[in-house]
């Protein structure tokens, strides 16, 4: 586990490193998320407002305040990949998760989002795993998946 | 210079003006929302849009700078029916039910909506209802009204270096909220206020506490007094339509006494008082090796800002009181029993210009009983506006009365309390006649006066050059606290005030406050100061006689007990 | 043959991660002709080549490098790869198949303008590409080509990658300049623009991925030779994400003139299962929807701004008659209702108005006053908007507004 302030003194303390600090700060813990005692140290450390790190992890979608999942599953929806069948690929994840968009299961492995273009159209439909992006899905495949997850687990 | 044509006026502009600056001063009129004179140009509500030959797009006048040939034209079709959408856009996510809102009538919105004639949206509304924050005793928030105009943001963040809010979210999930989405507090916000001063619709505003006072003014078992605050006399008119700057002390009086008030008292009495006991410690500071510099106390806002922010340098601050909470423990000892009457049965009410000052009079120390606060209500000059109109007092005209006795004779050093700089002063005047043992020729100390955020003055004490510092905002505040913290403050004295100008600028005060009308505000202060028989608060005989009378002495131990008080750190 | 590869040449034939790999195929070839020549000469090259920027606002591109060489004090160069638009991916093929040509393309920029800092700002999705660039900018400054004193010429040239994180306005000028500076990414008022004052209030240049990959062939050969390629408006290549319901998905280059047809058929092998065309996306999003009879357009920048849009990002998404002009409406709102920045009101207010409005005909409640008012709401939209993306965001309503009317008709209740 990193900690924070390990993170913290490997930028420059700028305002302009808030968001590097934050991405990987957050990428490095299991649920995805920032607290508000992060917060808390990330303000003093660089001397910035509470209420402005506030306003900057509400502002970008891939940053968070509210825990997640183990496994943060995005499906992307965007043209490109709703012409090519991506409901079929939401609907089994529904299936097989027994969640929604934006909920998180029970055993908290698992956050289903429906998501924006992920730039991978030449080989859709897509979705994102936590950092990786799995294209030219089918339900099949997508059942796969989710299973050799849940496998790595036990 | 610049040449070019609005609604086919020929316009000569200096570089740089905005096409807006331009217009006004031609007063060619187009309609604003987000833009508030003092604070800066955010071009967001869209409303400004003008037209200019040749483009397709549309583009805001407050923030497009005149070009040499532009030909700009305000109200064409195009224009006016974008407008009329944004206006619609905005009433479609806002809470319009106006007749439920404490700024019917003086909402900036309304006037707009009005003014371009919408009286049917196209749009559904899109609202949906949060809950309202009214956790604290001083501001309400909320947020189904706001139209995210940033303005509060802007003054809290730029004007008072605090940041409580910030924008959260995007989209129309946009919020305006503090840190974490909670609610305001005590361990963030000062309660200046300001952020209410520029609201240009009801999402935030005092808590409206008139209705406790009507209680008490019905309530045959209460004697109900009031003390009203020196910045109030030059600000109420205005609230009642009078022009910024009126002087209207005698005739608030004569309001006061019609709203059933059984005695109306003046604070600038124990802001007198406030000079005699802070003026003793302050010499007493310097004489006998005490902590300098000395910092003042009577703005509320600045202790909550030193107790959240600088608790290491709180033993500057002096332990005054401020004059609305002397006034307050007075109305609870002094005054009852010179009156033969039971403390408890003394419902004190005071009118200030401050939101903060609500905060200070439940604060835990201001309790001389330990039990009831000293000042019962406090009223912001908005707020009595609300009652005497609600009670159809023809203000402008009524018939002007003096303050009752006791504590009816008061000086000009009590009145500049009100603008930044005028505690100094009025400290200054006591404090050198009294080390100096000599009379101060000149009492005026123009460096001290005016809307320069930091001003210093200097003085000989004793043989001893003196250096005082003014300052006013929190931001101006900030500077000369990180000074005291870091050991290298050069000042003996220092007055701090939360709001741009001091009082007379404070978040309770009229809507629509600028810079233009703060000084307007300070002129008249300085003028009923020269108006004033006395001008110095230890030539006040009514003040002599309350120390022969009750308190013995300054610093004496009933003065210790009903006048002074100690702060804490708000850190967790 | 109707493909041209230019800055797509060395996909799938070199390793893109080795250095050596990209050296050995002409790679910093441009970089040492550039460093021979005098700034002003570089601009000129640029200038004759009439290259105009390729992330989709097509903007002249000599104009921008002008106007920073022209700053003094601490300049900027940006290379904008956010590629949030829906149905793109060329920008990131180009970071995953030949990243060494982008810095490249930065470096020659910076020694024309003087500026010494660099950085790319990738889009947070991007985890892939975000790990190459890193790479080959180690790789780069191993070997000299970044740092100090670049190939013993005297001028420096740092870059930093920045992460985007999850913001599709981001890809706009002054909010990605916002994001760089650590804060969220609303935009800000223009003029001033970004070459005058962008990062720090720095003169400050921001490019396209593509459009800096395009500049090592325009030194290399010359601006003249460039101009030749294309149309006359619109010179050089275009590479093109053609996605949707394709038989061929993928990335093509082909130059400027080439018409979406042959793009779709030639290259993309047409529909699968053979099904007839109901609409074709340009661009992405934020740009027009167009009928089966209009592919014989050809791809160039001023035929697209018949459409007020900045759709010059080369994106053709082809949508088949099983999908319905509101299936598609509605994802693209919903799109900008999410993605909007909520500064301005007719961006934060407007997009939710218009998906409801999209609704009211998907559930053919709609009335003729809706219409109306669909109509004005995306005029008004895309005439206030602070920003690109209100500015550009009702393309495809107003583009179906005109080409698709009877559709609205058919569900509006009389």
């Amino acid at each position: 586990m990193i900690l924070l302030r390990e993170i913290l003194a490997k930028y420059p303390k700028e305002e302009e490193y808030l968001i590097e600090i934050l991405l990987e700060y957050q990428t490095s813990k299991k649920n995805h998320y920032i607290s508000e005692k992060d917060v808390n140290e990330i303000s003093k450390h660089l001397d910035i407002p509470e209420s402005q790190i506030c306003s900057v992890i509400s502002f970008y979608s891939l940053l968070s305040m509210v825990p997640k999942g183990r496994y943060v599953v995005q499906v992307c929806h965007d043209v490109p990949c709703f012409v090519n069948e991506a409901q079929s690929i939401y609907d089994k994840l529904v299936e097989i998760l027994g969640i929604e968009d934006g909920e998180t299961t029970e055993d908290n492995l698992f956050t289903l989002e429906i998501t924006e273009c992920l730039g991978c159209c030449n080989e859709a439909p897509a979705m994102r795993i936590n950092e990786k992006v799995y294209t030219g899905l089918t339900p099949t495949k997508v059942e796969k998946l989710i299973l050799d997850l849940r496998g790595e687990i036990k | 210079m610049v040449n070019f044509k609005i609604n086919n006026v020929e316009i000569t502009a200096e570089d740089n003006t905005t096409i807006l600056q331009a217009a006004r001063k031609y007063h060619i009129d187009i309609p604003t929302l987000c833009n508030y004179p003092d604070l800066s140009i955010k071009s967001e509500c869209r409303v400004c849009v003008v037209e200019l030959q040749g483009q397709k797009k549309l583009f805001t006048s407050c923030s497009t700078i005149a070009r040499e040939g532009m030909v700009v034209n305000t109200n064409s079709p195009k224009v006016l029916n974008a407008r009329k959408t944004i206006l619609e856009l905005i009433l479609a996510n806002h809470d319009a039910n106006c007749t439920a809102c404490p700024k019917n009538l003086n909402c900036e919105l309304q006037t707009l909506a009005n003014k371009l004639g919408i009286d049917k949206n196209r749009f559904p509304t899109v609202l949906e209802v949060k809950p309202i924050d009214n956790s604290n005793p001083v501001l309400v928030r909320n947020i189904n009204r706001c139209i995210k105009c940033g303005r509060c943001i802007d003054v809290c963040k730029n004007v008072q270096s605090m940041s409580v809010l910030d924008i959260m979210g995007r989209s129309k999930d946009a919020e305006i909220t503090p840190a974490f989405g909670k609610y305001l507090s005590d361990e963030s916000c000062t309660y200046c206020g300001q952020c209410s001063s520029v609201c240009p619709v009801g999402a935030i505003i005092e808590k409206d506490d008139t209705d406790q006072v009507w209680e008490a003014l019905n309530n045959p078992n209460l004697h109900v007094i009031v003390q009203v605050a020196p910045a109030v006399r030059v600000s109420l008119g205005e609230e009642l339509g009078m022009g910024p700057g009126s002087i209207v002390t005698e005739k608030i009086v004569s309001a006061l006494k019609y709203l059933g008030f059984d005695a109306v008292y003046d604070t600038d009495f124990t802001a007198d008082l406030t000079i005699i006991e802070e003026g003793n410690e302050l010499i007493d500071r310097i004489t006998n090796g005490g902590t300098l510099p000395m910092m003042t106390s009577c703005c509320p806002g600045w202790i909550n800002f030193a107790e959240q922010r600088y608790p290491e340098i709180l033993d500057h601050i002096s332990s005054c009181k401020s004059p609305q909470q002397m006034f307050g423990a007075l109305a609870k000892s002094y005054y009852p029993e010179k009156m033969n009457m039971d403390p408890s049965d003394v419902f004190v009410v005071s009118i200030m210009p401050c939101t903060a000052k609500k905060y200070e009079a439940q604060r835990k120390e201001m309790r001389i009983d330990n039990v009831n606060p000293d000042v019962d209500v406090v009223l912001t000059t908005r707020e009595l506006g609300k009652m005497i109109r609600q009670m159809g007092i023809n203000f402008e005209n009524i018939q002007e009365v003096p303050f009752d006795k006791p504590f009816g004779i008061t000086t000009g050093a009590a009145a500049i309390f009100g603008a930044s700089g005028g505690v100094m002063e009025a400290a200054l005047r006591t404090v050198y006649e009294v080390v100096n043992k000599e009379e101060l020729v000149d009492i005026n100390f123009a460096s001290v006066r005016g809307l320069e955020g930091i001003k210093e003055a200097e003085v000989e004490l004793g043989g001893q050059k003196v250096k005082v510092a003014v300052a006013h905002t929190l931001a101006n505040a900030k500077i000369l606290c990180e000074q005291v913290k870091a050991g290298t403050s050069p000042y003996t004295f220092i007055e701090i005030m939360t709001c741009p100008g001091g009082c007379i600028g404070g978040g309770g005060q009229p809507y629509g406050t600028t810079t233009e009308i703060r000084e307007k505000r300070i002129a008249a202060i300085y003028q009923v100061d020269q108006d004033m028989a006395i001008r110095k608060s230890h030539e006040n005989p009514d003040i002599k006689a309350l120390y022969d009378e009750y308190l013995e002495k300054p610093l004496g131990q009933k003065s210790h007990h009903l006048l002074h008080t100690h702060y804490h750190s708000r850190n967790k | 043959m109707i493909e041209m590869k230019v800055v797509s040449k060395r996909f799938g034939k070199i390793n893109p991660l080795s250095i050596d790999s990209y050296i050995k195929s002409e790679g910093y070839q441009a970089l040492e002709k550039a460093v021979s020549l005098h700034p002003t000469k570089i601009i000129e090259e640029i200038e004759k080549s009439k290259i105009r920027g390729r992330g989709g606002a097509g903007f002249p591109a000599h104009i921008k490098v002008r106007a920073l060489s022209q700053e003094s004090g601490q300049k900027f160069i940006v290379c904008n790869a956010d590629e949030g638009e829906p149905g793109n991916f060329k920008d990131r093929m180009l970071m995953e198949n030949d990243p060494h040509a982008i810095l490249e393309g930065m470096i020659i920029i910076a020694y024309a303008t003087g500026a010494d800092r660099g950085y790319i700002y990738i889009r947070g999705e991007y985890q892939n590409a975000i790990k190459i660039m890193r790479a080959t900018i180690k790789s780069a400054e191993e070997n000299r080509f970044l740092g100090n004193n670049i190939l013993d010429r005297g001028f420096n040239f740092n870059i930093e990658i920045r992460s985007g994180a999850g913001s599709y306005v981001c890809g706009e000028e002054f909010s990605m300049i916002e994001s760089i500076e650590g804060k969220p990414g609303r935009s800000r008022t223009k003029p001033p623009f970004p070459t005058e004052k962008g990062i720090h209030n720095k003169p400050t240049l921001i490019n396209n991925v593509e459009t800096f990959a395009n500049f090592p062939h325009i030194i290399l050969n010359g601006g003249a030779k460039f101009a030749k390629i294309g149309t006359p408006s619109s010179t050089g290549t275009k590479l093109i994400s053609l996605s949707g319901n394709v038989k061929n998905k993928g990335l093509y280059e082909v130059p400027f003139g080439t018409s979406i047809r042959d793009v779709i058929f030639t290259l993309g092998k047409g529909v699968k299962n053979n099904r007839a065309i109901k609409m074709v996306q340009l661009g992405g999003a934020s740009g027009p929807i167009i009928p089966e009879y209009m592919l014989d357009m050809s791809i160039d920048f001023d035929r697209f701004e018949t459409f007020d849009s900045k759709t010059g990002t080369g994106a053709i998404i082809v949508i088949d008659d099983r999908f319905d002009i509101f299936d598609i409406l509605l994802i693209n709102m919903k799109f900008f209702v999410y993605q909007s920045c909520g500064k301005c009101t007719p961006c934060r207010e407007g997009h939710t108005q218009i998906v409801n409005l999209i609704n009211k005909f998907i559930n053919h409640r709609a009335s003729e006053k809706d219409l109306m008012s669909l109509e004005n709401l995306a005029n008004v939209i895309q005439q206030t908007s602070l920003c690109g993306l209100g500015q550009t965001s009702m393309t495809s309503i107003i583009s179906s507004l005109r080409y698709f009317r009877d559709d609205f008709f058919a569900k509006v209740r009389y």
